[in-house]
This record gives C-alpha cells, structure tokens and sequence, in this order.
C-alpha cells in the first residue's frame, strides 16, 4: 500500500438555511482548501465529490458542482451518492492503484431545502416500509429505547453526551449549535420523540468540506505534519429494521477492526453518530476508552450537514494531527437508519 | 504499480419496458446471480460491492443500495455507490476494477441498474429548479441541437441516423437481452419514422427500459484460477467538463478527446481502428455513433458518417460497434454504460453468442453523461496487460 495523507482542509461555516446555490456554497471552500493546501488547480490529480441528490430536491444536482471547480481543461472527476467521505475512499483508491498522486475530495449537503427528517425516510425498503413514513427521529428514537430497555444506556449518559458536544462546540467556528448546559437542564427538557429529547438529535445543517489527499513525499513536501491513513475500510450492515440489532453496531466493529483502531492508543476520535444514544453505541463498538477525547469539535449533535457531516470528522481528526495536539486520531462517517453504513479511518502523525 | 484485473463473469437481465414481476431487489438480484454462475462464485466468495445507478428520483428511493444489502448478501461487507450521469455504469465498473487494481480487494461484484417503470423519468428530468436554467426537454430535445450542429459542419447527408438506427436494432435481433426485437426495419421505414426532435426520428432513439448489469472483477491470482473465460482490463480512463460555456466543443468535447487520448495511451494503441475488433459505444441517439467515431480517434474529422455509410461498423465490417444492439436496443440508464463495458468483455470472452465477433482480441466500452461531459471508457483483452 502506498503511504496516503489527509494534507488539508477547509469547511464552510455550518448554517440552518442557506439561499446559496449549491455552487455557490462550494465555490469558497474549494479555493479555500487549495490555498490552505498550497496548491494549484492543475497539481490536483483526482477530484471526488460526495452528494445526494434527495438533499437538494433535483436529479443529477451534481453535475453543476463541475462549475465550481475550474474544470478545463477537463479533468479526472467522478462522484458517489453518498457523505463527502466515501469520495475520500474511492480517491485513496485511485491513489493506490498508482494513476495519480494528489486528490481534491469534497462532500456538500444542504438539509434545509425541504424536511430532512421525511426525506431520510426514502431511504427505507419502498415497498413495505417507507410507505408508513417513520421518519428519522422515530427511527431513531425506537433504537433509544430498546438501548435504554436492555441498559446498554441511560438517560443520564445520553445527556452526558449531549453537554460534552454542545460544551466542545463553543471552541468550533463551523458548529451551528453550541452552549452550556446542565445535565438536570438537559434531562428536564421535553421529549421531541420518546425517549430523545431536542438536544439529543442531530442539528441538521447546510455545509460543505473540502479534503486534499496525497501520496508519500507530495505530502510531505505540502505539510508539515501530515495525517497518514494508517487504516481505512467500510462496512455495511441489514436495513431490515426487524432482522437487526438495535443496541450494536456490528459494521461499525468490523470496519474498526480492519482499520486497525484497537493496535494502539487514539487520542481524539471524531465520531459522525447524528444522536446521543448513537455516539455511546458506536463508542463501544470502535473500543474506544477514557483515554480517548470525543469529538472536540461537537460533532453530528451540533453540526450534521448531511454528505458533508463524515468528511468534515476526517477534517478533524486530521487537523489534530496537523497542528500536533495528537498523534493518532479516527475520523468515522456514517449513513442509513441506525448507523447502517459505517466507514473508519486511523490517522497518524509521523 | 497497480495490480491486474480481469472480468471473470458478466450476467444481464432481460431488458423491457416494464419488469413488473420484480422488485428493484429482484431485478439486481437476477443480474447478479448470471454474474456469480459465469464466475463459478457464490455470494460468500465476494468482497466488495460497486453499485451504480442513474438519479434515484428515477424511481424514488434516496440511495437505494442501502435498502439492497439484503438482496446483495452484503451485510458484513463494503459497499460502495457511485453516481456520474449517464455514465455512471461505465464510471461504476472502473471505480470497482480499482478496487482490484489498488491491491486492496481480491474479488469484487459491480452491478448497475435502472428500473424505469417505477417512476417517470421525463418528470424526474425536469424538475425545476430556483434560479437554474429549466430544461424541460428530456435528453432528446437536449441534444438534437448539438446533432444539428454535427450535420452542418460535417456535411453529413440525412439518412445516416437511420442507417445507425437500422443496424443497431437489427444487431439486437441476435442479442435475447435486447429490449426491441424489431426485424424488419429497413432504411426506407426508418426515414419515415415520426420526427420527435429534428433531426432526431423515433427509430433514431432509445427506448426506456428496466434492466441491470452485473460484473465479477478478479485479481490476477483469481482470474489465472479461473476456468472459464476472461477479459484482462487493460485501460480505464474517465474525463469531466462543465456543461456550458462560451466556445464549448459539444459536437467533439475536450473531455471526450482527452479520455480516449489518455486511453489509448495506457492501453498502448497506436491505431484504435486497427488494434480494436469490437466496439461497445453510448449511442443514446443514432447520430452519435458517427459523432463518437471521430471524438474517439477511430474516425478522421468529418469523416464519422462515411464509415457508417460504407458499413464500416456493421457488425461484419472493419470496426463491429454495438453488435449487441447498444443503447438504442435497449437503455436501463444506470446499467446501460456496465451494459457496454460487460459486452466488450463479453466479446472478448467469446460468450456473446449470436452477436459475437470472430476472434476478438481488444474491444472498448464507452459511456458518457450529463450534457456530454462526464465520460468513461475502458480496452479488454484477451491477453494479460
């Protein structure tokens, strides 16, 4: 395997509703992230971009994004339907199969164009499900309550998780919700779906994040302290919503363990888990101890601009990496109805 | 650097207007398990999972794969969905044999599909948008101006669409995955096919289909021990540009030359009409075959609709393009670019039966989408890269 590195990367700031087109949100940070880079348009080998069509309410939404770009002369571009964070895999990809050196990923979501949590329900088996339109929170609530059923949770912990992110957001620029809060406070609030409370659902957002990625010496030759991909894999699990755990997270294990997450100590992870009781679920499943620091950024609770929300955790835990507050960190992205898809990546500084 | 990789199986669905007695499940499933038989696999024997597919308002279900891991036997496995227009079967198929060429996996099933009767394309085309430019034309009306455009500065005569046209329903005669089996267009009926978009006739375009595609990609050390036939991958290339600007090439974008040029190179061809014996080419309407012959470097400027007229890309001339029927045969729009990369396997493996080529060493799989901008090709052989 050739050595890979996250060497930059830029986001917008996180916003409840935007009027901005979508290339007109991505624009900024794609020039962002080649200045932070240092980098010019014609050294990026590869470009990669991660967006979902239902998010915008238009098919092919992607195509425009091409404008955003600068792409002529033309350019080796592809696209997945799917978080910012797969189109960082695929770009590993084509970087290992030795074909280019240096990638441009990107993912962009805007939630407020309609409400995503009915939009999220047309993920679900067309046929015998979705046509009940459970949406997100009741979906997730379910799985809230079977983990408080069977005590592999409690409300204390799930609002525990809830002031830790909100506390780490004051310090994120990109949050879109932030704050002080105490445990009573959290866990005096009224339920939105049996047993979530507000502050223990993602806060949908519009965003973007921007990564560039390359390989051995171009990577250090444009950081200082690179974040290398030690491991990266993702994993898939059942949507049959009646034929799954509820109070495990079996891809997210298998991924882990195949990224090599449990061969040393992480000291930050960055976990994309949109809701309280997930992030203690995933937390367990990865084998991540006391030792490790939880999403310092916030993460999903304060922040989830679906598509963009996993690449933007890479951005994180690379950017601990980078200005040398860590030495191993994990960035994690997520997708479908309870975590269904996970992806895992363990980066180290040299 | 990267690792070999060949295609060891390939397995279609029968394509038609409307599968009304599958699910999308059983409609991928059905690809898939032609796939893992010519691969001598079973589910348990794969690794990963590329899926591809055209938008999913095409039938309206919001990353579908999720809903398919059931259908795939995935569960416990990485899978990954990649979206690039209409050519996403074409990208879809080199984003999985990457996933071989990388080194990372050994064996990797891709599939591509569309189910059209579940949802109304002309509709999910035309959804308009705030502040964007309403097309509200469908593919058709999109491109028939950049066909004009073709006609005027090649000085191409009127009936060449209808010669592409007639020869490509008549190869899907031979092809029984083929959506339309009509045997008895001639070039006089098709000249009095309605006129849908000027210069575009009916017979000139392609029907909407529900249909998928499947490929098994294996490393080097799987397909040596494999029995059966293979196809080595012995280029990839993709290309993107935006979709409109002044001074715009829409006839022969940059993109397209570019892809091929950077094609060839890698797969070291000198002279495609001479090293390449069957051509599987996106041809959504007829008169891009002659347009797609000159982008691509098999045809001089201009000169794309006098191989047609010659018969040069009859399935027994010089340059065999689409024997399977092609694109407009039959158009499962996210498996119709996997639907030409598997047949020029297919035609290298020697398994396309009645529409197969004699000896057959190279053949190339094109794809292109979006406003012709996003394109995808590859060259299979029969021997080792």
């Amino acid at each position: 395997m050739r050595d890979v590195a996250i060497i930059a990367s830029a986001q917008a700031i996180n916003a409840a509703t935007t009027t901005a087109t979508p290339v007109e949100m991505l624009i900024p940070v794609v020039n962002q992230v080649l200045e932070n880079a240092g980098i010019a348009r014609a050294d990026i080998g590869f470009w990669c971009h991660g967006s979902c069509d239902y998010m915008t309410g238009q098919p092919f939404s992607f195509v425009s994004a091409v404008d955003a770009l600068g792409a002529w002369p033309p350019i080796i571009e592809s696209h997945v339907e799917a978080d910012g964070a797969f189109a960082l895999y695929e770009a590993w990809i084509k970087i290992q199969t030795g074909e280019v050196d240096t990638a441009l990923v990107f993912g962009n979501g805007r939630s407020s164009s309609g409400d995503i949590n009915r939009i999220l329900t047309l993920q679900l088996d067309p046929y015998v499900v979705g046509p009940l339109w459970p949406d997100d929170r009741s979906i997730a609530a379910l799985q809230a309550r079977a983990c408080l059923e069977s005590g592999v949770v409690t409300e204390r912990a799930m609002a525990e998780v809830a002031m830790r992110n909100h506390h780490n957001a004051i310090s994120n620029p990109y949050a879109l919700r932030r704050g002080d809060h105490t445990i009573d406070e959290l866990m005096a609030a009224a339920r939105v779906a049996d047993p979530l409370r507000e502050l223990d659902c993602p806060a949908h957002a519009d965003g973007v994040t921007a990564v560039i990625i390359a390989a051995g010496d171009r990577a250090r030759s444009l950081a200082k302290r690179p974040a290398w991909i030690r491991g990266i894999d993702h994993r898939i699990e059942s949507q049959n919503l009646g034929n799954r755990s509820m109070t495990t997270l079996p891809s997210a294990a298998a991924a882990a363990h195949k990224a090599g997450v449990g061969s040393d100590k992480i000291d930050v992870a960055e976990l994309h888990a949109p809701y309280t009781h997930q992030e203690l679920l995933l937390t367990s499943a990865l084998g991540l101890g006391e030792s490790t620091s939880i999403n310092p950024s916030g993460g999903a609770l304060c922040a989830n601009p679906m598509m963009s929300a996993g690449l933007a955790r890479f951005a994180e835990a690379a950017a601990r990496i980078m200005n040398g507050s860590a030495d191993r960190t994990l960035g994690h992205a997520s997708s479908g109805p309870w975590m269904q898809q996970n992806l895992v990546c363990v980066l180290e500084g040299e | 650097m990267a690792e070999r990789c060949a295609v060891i199986g390939v397995g279609q669905t029968h394509h038609t207007s409307c599968r009304a007695d599958v699910s999308i499940a059983g409609l991928v499933r059905e690809a898939v398990d032609r796939a893992l038989v010519s691969a001598h696999m079973t589910m348990a024997d794969i690794d990963a999972i590329v899926i591809g597919k055209a938008p999913d308002m095409l039938e309206g279900v919001m990353m579908p794969e999720l809903w398919l891991v059931d259908a795939l036997a995935a569960a416990g496995k990485p899978v990954f969905r990649v979206h690039t227009a209409g050519s996403v079967g074409g990208s879809t198929a080199i984003v999985a044999a990457q996933h071989v060429m990388s080194g990372v996996h050994k064996r990797v099933l891709t599939v591509g599909f569309e189910k059209q009767s579940d949802g109304n394309a002309m509709w999910a085309l035309s959804v308009p948008m705030p502040f964007g430019m309403p097309v509200h034309a469908g593919a058709g009306g999109y491109f028939s101006p950049i066909i004009r455009s073709y006609i005027k500065r090649s000085g191409a005569p009127a009936h060449i669409g209808c010669m592409v046209a007639v020869k490509d329903r008549t190869n899907a005669c031979k092809n029984p995955y083929a959506h339309l089996h009509e045997p008895d267009w001639t070039l006089e009926k098709a000249m009095a096919s309605p006129m849908l978009w000027d210069p575009v006739r009916m017979v000139e375009t392609c029907p909407s289909s529900d249909g998928a595609m499947a490929l098994v990609l294996a490393s080097e050390d799987v397909a040596d021990a494999h029995t059966g036939p293979k196809a080595w991958v012995h280029a990839t290339a993709m290309r993107s540009e935006p979709t409109a600007f002044a001074g715009r090439n829409q006839v022969s974008p940059k993109a397209s030359e570019d892809c091929a040029a950077d094609l060839w190179r890698k797969a070291g061809i000198t002279s495609p009409i001479d090293e390449i014996d069957a051509v599987e080419m996106y041809v959504p309407f007829a008169w891009f075959e002659p347009m797609w012959l000159e982008s691509l470097g098999f045809a001089p400027k201009d000169q794309g609709w006098r191989y047609v007229e010659d018969g040069v890309t009859e399935m027994t001339g010089r340059l065999p393009v689409n024997c399977s029927g092609g694109v407009l045969s039959s158009n499962p729009i996210g498996a119709s670019g996997m639907l030409r990369f598997g047949e020029a396997a297919m035609q290298v493996m020697g398994i396309a039966g009645e529409h197969q080529v004699d000896s057959v060493r190279k053949a190339f799989g094109h794809a292109y989408g979006g406003g012709s901008q996003f394109f995808a090709m590859w060259v299979v052989g029969a021997n080792k890269p």
